[in-house]
């Protein structure tokens, strides 16, 4: 079976366990599962109201039935009703999803903008000073959590040159395309910077081992140019490791949007999940966990297809 | 012995296992502690004090020494890190080793599960475990183990599986040895580098996640002390008292560089393909 | 005749600093136009560095020259000297005058553009040629070196060629714009007999139909003879004889050379074979294999469907008797390891039966049977020190490390030619003629009475190998040891073998007396095979290009193959009738 086939059907697989996971663990909240649905307003709630909920809720059938009712839901897009906002959770979420959407492909083109030249530019003056100082980088962006990159921004704009975030009302793109970059780019520095430094590191050791490989040594043989070389033979070869790891750090950008989003005050799906998880909203909860794995798989198997379009080894069906 | 003098020759080995060694020692000594002051003590007419002889990284709002809450707060993310990283370690490595071993079916339920967990980006799965179970030191521990261990399982089943088909297992097997010689003696003896390694790079990851749920208030809940909650608690007074921000921010980068230079020092080391390269 | 080529008291160094740790150690020579020369040497004798220095392209592996002129009368009677020439300047030179082909054509080829891309690109660099001219130059180029169906295959990514194909595609890469000088780095060292011959006899018709000159550096000093007019033989980075192909081969003077002439197995077509045995039909057999079946299902299809068999091994017998030798011969893919690793229990057989003299064996091991593996780097354990890796076969037949076991391993330590303290160190710090000696010992632990050497003298040096195989001759005659001998060499299957097996396909098709086969071989593959194998002897014999490929053995669900018709050639000689 080719690689393809198998991808395509281990996506709905992973999906389904995915469903399950999240189904099972919300169900694990501790207390019954009308203060899972309703959060702390169930208190309030008569034995009798209880009662009525559970069965107009279908609580009070097995779990096998529970599950298999609210997938189907799910597949029509009914991801249940918010508490704390009262209206349906699907129409909330695509409501913030535009934001983060656009946050991560910022930090995605930043990282990749900083990281693939830095990270090349650094494989082919191995163990000179300037790879020294492109390694530095790289292992200090690693190691540094996104929101102390953002603490520290803001900081250092503030002490420094007394500038102030624009942290007031947000603005959609397609408002103010100018505003809404303004409020957008530092939140996507901030969360591109360690993927910045990871890509750096990848892309280079990926282009220090091509450069060593056989084929290099032959296109030299044929008097193929340096520049040449490194564009033409060396780069494809060393890019299928820097788009798996974009594949992979797309999820990261997606749960560290959450972080990032806390620090700038972004209205975005990141923020959602925090405040539904300290509101106890555990509809919202379970709504946006989904959407995001489902975000993140469709990625990845997008990455895939990416890959096989890179490298024919795959693309044929055969082992490398 | 003869590991240690590797570490201290490998430039990158050298730093990160310096710092690596003095931020055990701050961890023990917060842990059990050893502060300059006590943590939870607030001298009312010295908040917000600026670092000083007294006071080394100033007070906070509340008159705290922040430089004791740092140590204590270092403790208790090395508690949380060393914990986590070790059920994730064990747990993943057993997986890992039987679904190599065994292949099939076992192999096929280890790592659709594994594939399952990995669909989460790694903080989203550690927020719902919390807010599953309600936030707190442990819920940490075990969210940031369930979020690691399938990378675990993945990093000794790949190695497992090539030495596996590796002519020593292949003439194990022509003798008649046992099971349990071949997994603990041929497979595990060769999975201990790769696995060292990835234990650094995992206590990284995880006093970097640990920060962030505190940072989030789904960690370590206060009054205890934590490097995440202390920047949280820095994010309104960063302007008139910036040594709120500073130390504890420093302290996690550096911790987090320190455990990331020694894990990449290890895979230098302990990998003879990459060795050639930096010698 | 000019000199296309000369190199005087070339040095080159490796490493921060190449002065100390110097590789090549002064070497001169010339090289006319039109002329071949064969560098020969074990590994670490510096000829591949010294091949890698000509057109500079040691400086990307980490080399520099430290001394010494390579100096090249280029096309147009200019003279260039290559140590001192800038980056630009050589990037113009190669290709278009020194053309190079490597070791490794599998990993040689960059996997992810067409192989008709990588043709025309010299076509681009060196000839200004774009678009429908380059396809052209492209198809032409892949006619010249006789692949079949040129046009199709300049689509091909690499992946989807063999090694002898792809060794072809880089044949006809490096000669594309005809340089006058193509150096070739052990070009067929990673490839079949067969392939190897084929390689050889087209590289032999392109230097005469280009008149180009080559350098072609070898560990084989039998392959050497087909191709050169001067051969050079280098020891630790000194060329220690240098000369004309006649002169160094049948008089040679440096005793290096002498012993690589000696002491290293040469083909002899069956005069070298042992006689130091006679076959008795009526003994009990060590090893007595009845009817060996191997099939591997290949699954497709979107449900994993089995859609047929790989039938790896195909319907084997054969007994071998105490203290005599069967080498099973055979190229990549004709069965001949499958064979071994299923007599040892590592392959399930789908049919068939063994019996040793303890019995049949069923599914438990059978201590009696012992394996040493081909790569000595990989068989043992690198965690686990000597000791621990001599107790393990005891261990595992359920004994007890003892102070017996101790001296045991002791004597055999002595026995295989190891130092005494060798018990306490690791694999790592034996060499790799040493470390098999250790396989060996770890294989005797266990008093077996057969041995199965797969491919176990393969990996080492040439003149190890020699040492190694009088080690394991002695063994046998010390214990009365039957060897089952799996190789794809003749020339070590001839110091070794009393019997031999050519397997093709997964079938026996000749099986005998090993005198008898190489000398008078009857099936038409074992023919093919030998006449394959490089010798001193044949060294003015023409070899046919064939571009035949090995048949499929992938066969549909049930698929049973005919019953085998045998021809009888001798007292113990035969071989399977052909349509």
């Amino acid at each position: 079976m080719s690689y393809l086939a198998r991808r395509l059907l281990t996506f709905p697989l992973v999906m389904l366990g995915v469903s399950i996971l999240v189904f099972v663990a919300i169900r694990m909240v501790p207390g019954d599962a009308i203060t899972a649905m309703l959060g702390t307003e169930a208190g309030l709630l008569t034995s009798a109201q209880r009662a009525a909920l559970a069965a107009y809720f279908g609580i009070d059938q097995p779990i096998l039935v529970q599950y298999w009712k609210w997938l189907l839901g799910v597949f029509q897009g009914d991801l249940g009703i918010s508490v704390t906002h009262g209206k349906p959770v699907l129409s909330i979420i695509l409501e913030r999803f535009p934001l983060t959407l656009q946050l991560a492909l910022m930090s995605m083109c930043v990282a990749l903008a900083v990281g693939l030249p830095a990270g090349i530019f650094a494989a082919t003056r191995n163990e000179k000073l300037s790879d020294l100082g492109v390694r530095i980088f790289a292992m200090i962006g690693q190691s540094t959590p996104n929101f102390v990159v953002g603490l520290l921004l803001i900081y250092a704009l503030s002490a420094g040159f007394g500038v102030l975030p624009t942290m007031g009302e947000f603005t959609p793109f397609l408002t103010d395309p100018l505003r809404n970059l303004g409020q957008m780019i530092l939140p996507a520095v901030t969360l591109g910077f360690a993927f910045a430094a990871s890509v750096t590191r990848i892309s280079r050791s990926a282009m220090l081992d091509v450069l060593s490989d056989d084929y290099v040594r032959t296109a030299r043989s044929k008097g193929v140019p340096k520049m040449s070389v490194i564009w033409r033979h060396a780069l494809p070869n060393a890019l299928i490791p820097v788009v798996t790891l974009s594949g992979v750090e797309f999820g990261y950008l997606l749960g560290g949007a959450v972080l990032v989003e806390q620090i700038y005050a972004l209205p975005g799906l990141g923020r959602l999940v925090l405040e539904a998880i300290l509101q106890r909203d555990y509809a919202l909860v379970q709504g946006c966990v989904l959407f995001i794995a489902f975000n993140f798989l469709v990625v990845n198997l997008l990455v895939d297809l990416l890959y096989v379009t890179l490298d024919p080894r795959i693309r044929l069906g055969e082992g490398g | 012995m003869s590991m240690l003098r590797a570490i201290f020759s490998h430039p990158s080995g050298r730093i990160g296992g310096t710092i690596v060694v003095i931020y055990v020692v701050v961890a023990m000594l917060g842990m059990f502690g050893i502060t300059p002051h006590n943590p939870l003590q607030q001298y009312r007419i010295d908040r917000l004090h600026a670092p000083s002889m007294v006071y080394w990284m100033g007070t906070d709002l509340f008159g705290r020494d922040v430089a004791s809450r740092l140590m204590k707060g270092v403790g208790q993310s090395f508690l949380v890190g060393v914990s986590a990283v070790a059920l994730a370690s064990i747990a993943g490595t057993v997986l890992g080793l039987t679904a190599a071993w065994f292949g099939k079916a076992w192999d096929g339920i280890v790592m659709r599960v594994m594939d399952v967990l990995l669909a989460f980006p790694a903080i989203l799965l550690a927020l719902l475990i919390i807010a599953v179970a309600g936030p707190g030191t442990w819920t940490s521990v075990a969210a940031i183990a369930i979020v690691y261990m399938p990378i675990f399982t993945r990093v000794v089943r790949g190695p497992a599986l090539s030495i596996k088909s590796r002519e020593f297992v292949d003439a194990a097997r022509t003798f008649g040895s046992s099971r349990r010689y071949i997994l603990t003696h041929h497979l595990l003896l060769n999975l201990v580098a790769p696995l060292t390694v990835q234990v650094t790079l995992a206590l990284a990851w995880s006093l970097l996640t640990e920060a962030g749920l505190s940072f989030l208030g789904l960690g370590t809940q206060p009054p205890s002390s934590s490097l995440g909650l202390m920047l949280a608690d820095s994010r309104n007074l960063m302007e008139t008292a910036p040594w709120l921000l500073i130390f504890p921010a420093i302290t996690i980068m550096i911790s987090i560089l320190g455990f990331n230079l020694l894990g990449d020092a290890l895979r230098d080391i302990l990998d003879p393909k990459t060795r050639s390269r930096t010698a | 005749m000019t000199s296309l080529l000369s190199v005087s008291n070339l040095r080159v160094g490796f490493g921060r600093d190449p002065a100390r740790n110097e590789i090549v150690k002064g070497v001169s020579f010339d090289l006319a136009a039109g002329e071949t020369l064969a560098i020969v040497g074990e590994s670490g004798s510096g000829k591949s560095v010294t091949a890698l220095s000509i057109n500079r392209l040691v400086d990307f592996g980490g080399g520099r020259i430290i001394g010494g002129s390579i100096k090249l009368t280029r096309a147009d009677e200019s003279i260039l000297d290559i140590t001192l020439a800038k980056e630009p300047m050589l990037e113009k030179i190669r290709g278009s005058e020194i053309g190079m082909i490597f070791q490794e054509p599998m990993t040689s080829l960059n996997p992810v553009l067409s192989i008709g891309t990588q043709i025309e690109e010299s076509f681009r660099l060196h000839r200004g040629l774009t678009g429908r001219q380059a396809i052209a130059a492209a198809k032409d180029a892949l006619d010249r070196v006789r692949i079949p169906d040129a046009a199709r295959r300049l689509k091909y990514a690499p992946n989807q060629l063999s090694g002898g194909m792809l060794q072809r595609v880089m044949i006809a890469t490096a000669l594309a714009c005809n340089p006058r000088l193509l150096i070739a780095d052990e070009p067929t060292t990673a490839l079949d007999v067969t392939v190897q011959a084929q390689i050889m006899a087209l590289l032999g018709e392109l230097k005469r139909e280009t008149g180009m000159a080559m350098i072609f550096i070898t560990h084989d000093i039998g392959l050497v003879a087909g191709i050169a007019d001067k051969v050079m033989v280098m020891q630790a980075g000194q060329a220690v004889e240098q000369g004309a192909l006649g002169e160094v081969l049948d008089r040679p003077q440096h005793p290096y050379t002498q012993h690589l002439l000696s002491a290293v197995p040469h083909f002899e077509s069956g005069r070298a074979a042992r006689t130091d045995f006679t076959r008795k039909e009526k003994e009990t057999p060590a090893l007595d294999v009845e009817g060996l079946v191997v099939r591997f299902k290949v699954k497709g299809g979107f449900f994993s469907r089995a859609q047929g068999s790989v039938h790896a091994v195909e319907n084997v017998s054969f007994k071998l008797m105490p203290g005599e030798t069967l080498a099973i011969v055979g190229e990549s893919g004709s069965g001949k390891s499958t064979t071994a690793r299923a007599i040892l229990g590592l392959v399930r057989p789908t049919r068939g039966s063994f019996a040793t003299h303890m019995g049949s064996i069923a599914d438990a091991t059978d201590p009696s049977v012992q394996m040493v593996f081909q790569n000595p780097y990989a068989s043992l354990n690198p965690r686990l020190r000597v000791d621990s890796i001599l107790a393990e076969p005891v261990i595992a037949g359920g004994g007890r490390v003892t102070a017996e076991t101790r001296e045991k391993m002791k004597a055999l330590l002595k026995r295989v030619g190891l130092p005494e303290d060798s018990l306490d160190r690791y694999p790592h710090q034996f060499s790799g003629g040493q470390r098999q000696r250790l396989c060996i010992a770890r294989a005797l632990m266990l008093n077996p009475s057969v041995v199965v050497l797969d491919e176990a003298v393969s990996a080492l040096d040439v003149s190890v190998q020699a040492k190694v195989l009088e080690l394991l001759v002695d063994l046998q005659k010390e214990f009365g040891l039957a060897y089952l001998f799996v190789s794809h060499d003749m020339a070590v299957v001839e110091r070794i073998a009393h019997r031999i097996a050519v397997l093709y396909a997964g079938q026996i098709v000749e099986i005998g007396d090993a005198a008898s086969i190489l000398s008078n071989p009857q099936h038409s593959y074992t023919k093919r095979l030998i006449s394959a194998v490089p010798s001193i002897d044949r060294r003015n014999q023409r070899f046919e290009i064939d571009t035949r490929q090995v048949p499929s053995l992938v066969r549909p669900p049930g698929y049973e193959p005919p019953e085998a018709q045998w021809r009888e050639f001798g007292p113990d000689h035969r071989a399977r009738a052909e349509a």
